[in-house]
């Protein structure tokens, strides 16, 4: 019978069905940061269990790590508090720790796949959301509360239900400008911030084909934010190519055994979804958000909406209190809508294609007076690489900040955050209330291109006409 | 490990309206910064109930008439966005024993489930029925029957719905899993010795 890889995977990882009717899931993987952790090996400690297979967690530090200061402590002492309580936790229980001396410190999301960790066919978990981006390469990949970190780390398991599986085709081809940021967010803004409920989405078509692993990784990111629980897309040559010679990819004869598993794992031609939608890359332009969730965006070229137009009283609501929050005018063009903060970075933009892609049309342009720009490489190892390619120059000279690894302003829980009212255009992935720090802060979220061209421009522009891209048609 | 089982929360209950509300609204991630979840049930909801220099601001949490409420009623897809347990911890710590609303975000029901905080899903006409009645009388008293699915207050009764494996956690005193997984952890190695990259 033909299988989906989302089946494939659960089936491989199933230990036994509990009593409430759950499953019993094998996780192979765990990775840890400093915020949501430090609780469960309280918890732990509480009731005296040890870490079951302390070789399967791996930690990093990136939501309170400060990008713009290297030296411990930090100045702030909670965060520097729970910083060293990770160290402290992975030490006493055998724990590898990418912690900031090693050079493989960064975003979770962004060091597991650079290290190689990240392996088809594998279950991961995470104490963070955005754990769907591991799914890129063919992973079944939760979020996961602290009480299940708890769980993971005493069991290497967890209760769950299993999911249906949405397949999403995205055939023909993206038009020049438009990145694998705007067909997620154009993917959400369509399917709603939770029609994603109770499914996996598994992500293909020719788009997905000839994405890399970076563009894949943007896409499954934010899976989340369209209420999915997790999202794959298929394991392929690209997968592979990646992962070779990673530090924890498997070498010599073992790499040729790994790739002929990992590709089995790829669903079966002819295996039965729970569900299928199918979009055109050529329909989708660059999009931006103008409320507050990541399902209310529109086309750069299309205006904000306006409530007296909503049809259901639901979506006038909707509309009402996002714009009330936002202070943007209804039916006004989100085109020239002005900045004071642009952020490139976080766990869907801040690897180094999304650098250099910005570098290539960044080079002898200026950010425009008045606009505090950032940009933060989302691991060392993405740091590393912009500097050796002269991209940090680029954006040095163009008048961003430049900084060391981290989440930084994706969510603000470290020294970089909005202040007061400032709008922020960010190529991270929640535009929530309050998301970048400040409670009375706005976020406009959009592909790191567009938030150059916001950048560049003091407004939110369109990153064709700013940098000239072919625009099409 | 025996758990208390969940059958029915009885309470007064206060109505929190609007839909999509996400974890951030619900404890804003500064608060995050703890290495243990006590004290964040202060910080529920902090930057909708405060002005950004601390006063007080008009929100239901607010509002002396709700005070001591264990019934917390929303909209549709509560607790949406980050995955962060802080969420259901601050609901949790600051009283609340169930939360009622339209639907739940999928991360953020399962992380209450564990905890033993009920998630009841409740039509929105059945949501603004409850809501009027606490409005009208702060001090109902509102009886969420788990095993039976329904809601009773002020002389009303209606339908709750909640995914038939969190009833049997919650009713069957298993709500919190880590007691089963325990048990599994024979299997857990026996699985895990088949698949190749859990080889140490
Ligand atoms: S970059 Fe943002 S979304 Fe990603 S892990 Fe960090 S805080 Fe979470």
């Amino acid at each position: 019978m033909s299988k989906s890889l989302f089946q494939k995977v659960w089936e491989a990882h199933t230990v036994r069905t509990l009593p409430g009717g759950q499953t019993q899931l094998l996780i192979g993987t765990h990775l840890i940061h400093e915020v949501t952790s430090p609780q469960a090996f309280g918890m732990l400690r509480d009731l005296g269990l040890k870490v079951l297979m302390p070789h399967r967690t791996f930690a990093t530090v990136d939501h309170i790590v400060p990008t713009d200061q290297v030296s411990e402590p930090y100045a702030d002492p909670l965060a520097d508090a729970m910083i060293k309580e990770l160290r402290r936790n992975c030490q006493e229980s055998g724990i590898t720790f990418f912690d900031r001396a090693t050079g493989r410190q960064g975003i979770v999301h962004i060091v597991g796949p650079e290290q190689g960790i990240t392996q088809p066919g594998t279950t991961i978990a995470c104490g963070d959301s955005h754990t769907s981006t591991h799914g890129a390469f063919g992973a079944i990949a939760f979020g996961i509360g602290t009480t299940q970190i708890r769980d993971v780390l005493a069991t290497q398991s967890m209760a769950i239900g299993r999911l249906k599986v949405r397949r999403i085709n995205l055939t023909g081809r993206l038009q020049p400008g438009v990145y694998a940021k705007d067909v997620i967010l154009h993917l959400i803004r369509k399917l709603g911030v939770n029609g994603g409920t109770g499914y996996a989405y598994e992500y293909g078509g020719e788009v997905f084909e000839r994405f890399s692993m970076e563009e894949r990784m943007t896409v499954c990111n934010m899976s989340i934010e369209g209420g999915a629980r997790a999202g794959y897309v298929n394991p392929d040559a690209t997968t592979f190519a990646y992962l070779k010679g990673r530090p924890y990819a498997p070498a010599g004869a073992a790499w040729e055994a790994a790739v002929a598993r990992w590709g089995a794992f790829a669903s079966d031609p002819g295996c039965v979804y729970d569900d299928v939608v199918d979009f055109r890359g050529e329909d989708i332009p660059p999009t931006v958000t103008w409320g507050i969730n990541p399902g209310q965006g529109v086309a750069i070229n299309e205006t904000i909406p306006d409530p007296a137009k909503a049809t259901a009283a639901d979506e006038k609501a909707s509309i009402e209190e996002a714009l009330a929050y936002m202070k943007l005018t209804p039916g006004a063009p989100i085109k020239g809508t002005r900045i004071d903060v642009a952020f490139l970075g976080s766990c869907t933009n801040g690897r180094l294609s999304d650098f250099q892609e910005v570098a290539k049309y960044l080079k002898g342009r200026r950010v425009a007076p008045g606009v505090k720009a950032i940009a933060v490489p989302g691991s060392q190892g993405v740091g590393v690489l912009c500097a050796s390619l002269g991209i940090d120059r680029v954006f040095r000279d163009a008048g961003f900040e430049w900084r060391d690894a981290g989440c930084s302003m994706c969510l603000a829980m470290n020294p970089d955050k909005l202040v007061g009212d400032q709008l922020c255009a960010s190529s991270s992935n929640r535009n929530f209330k309050g998301r970048q720090g400040s409670p009375t802060g706005r976020t406009l979220l959009m592909s790191p291109l567009m938030v150059a061209a916001a950048a560049v421009a003091g407004q939110v522009a369109d990153a064709r006409e700013v940098f000239g891209l072919r625009s099409p048609g | 490990m025996s758990l208390e089982k969940i059958t029915t929360v009885a309470g007064r209950g206060v109505h929190v309206p609007g839909n999509d509300i996400d974890t951030d609204r619900i404890i804003p991630a500064r608060f995050m910064k703890c290495v243990t979840f006590d004290g964040l049930g202060e910080f529920l909801f902090h930057d909708v109930r405060k002005s950004p220099e601390g006063a007080d601001q008009p929100h239901p949490l607010n509002d002396p008439r709700f005070q001591g409420a264990t019934i917390l009623l929303s909209g549709a897809n509560f607790g949406c966005g980050s995955s962060r347990e802080h969420a259901p911890q601050a609901i949790q710590k600051h009283g609340f024993r169930a939360v009622v609303a339209e639907s739940f975000a999928e991360i953020f029901f399962g992380n209450c489930i564990a905890l033993g905080i009920p998630c009841l899903g409740v039509g929105r006409d059945d949501i603004r029925k409850i809501a009027a009645a606490v409005e009208s009388r702060p001090d109902v008293e509102i009886t969420i029957d788990i095993a039976k699915g329904e809601i009773r207050f002020a002389g009303q009764t209606v339908k709750a719905t909640l995914r038939e494996s969190a009833r049997e956690a919650l009713v069957g005193g298993r709500w919190d899993a880590i007691g089963d997984l325990l048990e599994g952890v024979g299997d857990v190695k026996r699985v895990a010795a088949r698949l190749p990259y859990l080889a140490v």
